[in-house]
């Protein structure tokens, strides 16, 4: 067991200190990819809080999709050939709620201020 | 030393010059760079714009056009009175510059954000659209035969090379096979007529003053194929910065752009348009996958490359508010 404090912890006091100290001081292009990096480190802490419960959930889904077992990589790749052969479509139950799922919870990580996304949660 | 380079090509065309001063790259990768400096002559100073492939570079990748092409295309456009920088000089090998060629600066916004917030851009954003339909209108209207030699490209043909590059990444992604799968089955074909298309008809190509469009800049990606192309890739969400309400680039609505387009003496498809607009959702998704792939294996290890990959769920996003939109 590792001690504390947490990779979550950690990543967050390093992105604040950037945000509050070290932002304010640095202008130019060098500003700009400071921002770039601080929205690197939000993002981390997006995902490692939101991870674990996307990928059981996604695992679960595809497992009931596709009525096999296997990693989320072998799982999405046997999903991607059945929607490519045709196998699977829109009209099959729970595809689309699935992929829906899926790419709001990639959002919820990766850009969870973005426009369509904010829309999708009835938030804006 | 690369002021000292400009000064002697420029005081070999520009009558009166006497130098050049303020050079700043602005962008551009290992290949290809942009210029900013000014001209000095006895009349004051002129903004000009170097844009080349330095010494060493000579081949386009892929799909470029070639800075040869692009300096004809833009002279052309010019010429026809479309809003489009003037090409003072094309390099020459003794020059010493490499190849590329020198225009006039236009100035004004490139950067979306400030286009679509600033208040000094209020009274231009309401008029955007309309224009944009009539200067892409204009674009399709030039004369095939006086056009350098480009590519010719059709849906059929951009739908497998899109598949191809994706599936060269090596990792699953169910929404891309969604769009792929809803792009075959929606292929309109090749166009009945084949124009010039822009090929990066959108923001950060696109110099705004108070008083409208300015220029069409970036001209890398101009081929032959359907005109409807440079419309559907106008309205691709990723470039609404965040106006998702408002498809044209954040500023104006399809109406809008269409009325312009048609203003101008051309036929609108809309069918086709929201085919184009799938297909750039999923061509800008895929470039941002590329993006990933530049920052692991190099040359361009760079932050931002790295944040772009992330970027690809937005398209997914917008792919299904697209394709499988959810009921309200």
């Amino acid at each position: 067991m590792q001690d504390e404090p947490t990779p979550e912890e950690l990543v967050k006091v390093v992105a604040d200190f950037l945000r509050n100290e070290i932002a304010p001081a640095i202008k130019g292009h060098n500003a700009f990819k400071l921002r770039v990096g601080i929205n690197a480190l939000d993002l981390v802490s997006r995902q490692l809080a939101l991870e674990q419960g996307g990928d059981a959930s996604e695992a679960a889904r595809l497992k009931r999709l596709l009525g096999v077992d296997g990693s989320l990589l072998e799982l999405n790749r046997a999903l991607s050939e059945k929607i490519a052969s045709g196998e699977l479509d829109l009209q099959t139950p729970g595809l689309a709620e699935h992929l829906w799922q899926t790419t709001m919870d990639k959002l919820a990580v990766d850009q969870p201020n973005y426009g369509s996304y904010k829309r999708e949660l009835g938030t804006k | 030393m690369i002021e000292e380079q400009l000064g002697r090509c420029v005081a070999s065309w520009y009558k009166g010059a006497s130098g050049v001063t303020g050079a700043a790259r602005l962008s551009g990768g290992a290949s290809q760079e942009t210029w900013t400096f000014d001209i000095i002559h006895a009349g004051g100073v002129t903004g000009a714009i170097l844009r080349r492939a330095p010494p060493g570079y000579g081949a386009s990748p892929g799909r470029a056009c070639g800075l040869d092409a692009e300096a004809v295309l833009m002279q052309l456009a010019h010429d026809a009175g479309l809003p489009s920088p003037r090409v003072l000089h094309v390099l020459q090998p003794e020059d010493g510059l490499g190849a590329g060629f020198i225009m006039q600066r236009i100035e004004g916004e490139t950067i979306a954000r400030k286009i679509l917030r600033d208040e000094q851009f209020a009274k231009a954003r309401p008029m955007l659209a309309r224009q944009l339909g009539q200067v892409a209108a204009g674009i399709h209207s030039l004369p095939a035969l006086r056009l350098p030699k480009l590519r010719e490209m059709n849906s059929t043909k951009e739908i497998a090379d899109l598949e191809r590059e994706y599936h060269g990444f090596g990792r699953p992604r169910p929404v891309f096979e969604l769009a792929l799968r809803w792009l075959r089955a929606h292929d309109p074909g090749p166009s009945r007529e084949l124009t010039l298309v822009h090929g990066d008809f959108r923001h950060g190509n696109l110099v705004i003053g108070p008083d409208g469009v300015r220029a069409v800049l970036d001209w890398e990606l101009a081929h032959f194929g359907d005109p409807m192309e440079d419309l559907g890739w106008l309205c691709v969400n990723s470039w609404r910065f965040g106006e998702i309400d408002k498809p044209v680039g954040g500023f104006g609505s399809r109406e809008e752009l269409f009325a312009g387009y048609e203003q101008a003496g051309r036929k609108v498809d809309p069918d086709r348009v929201k085919f184009w607009e799938v297909m750039g959702t999923l061509r800008w998704g895929v470039m941002c996958c590329g993006m990933m792939q530049r920052f692991r294996q190099g040359p361009d290890h760079s932050l931002e490359r790295a944040m772009i990959g992330r970027r690809s769920s937005e398209t997914e996003i917008d792919l299904l508010r697209l394709l499988a939109p959810r009921e309200k």
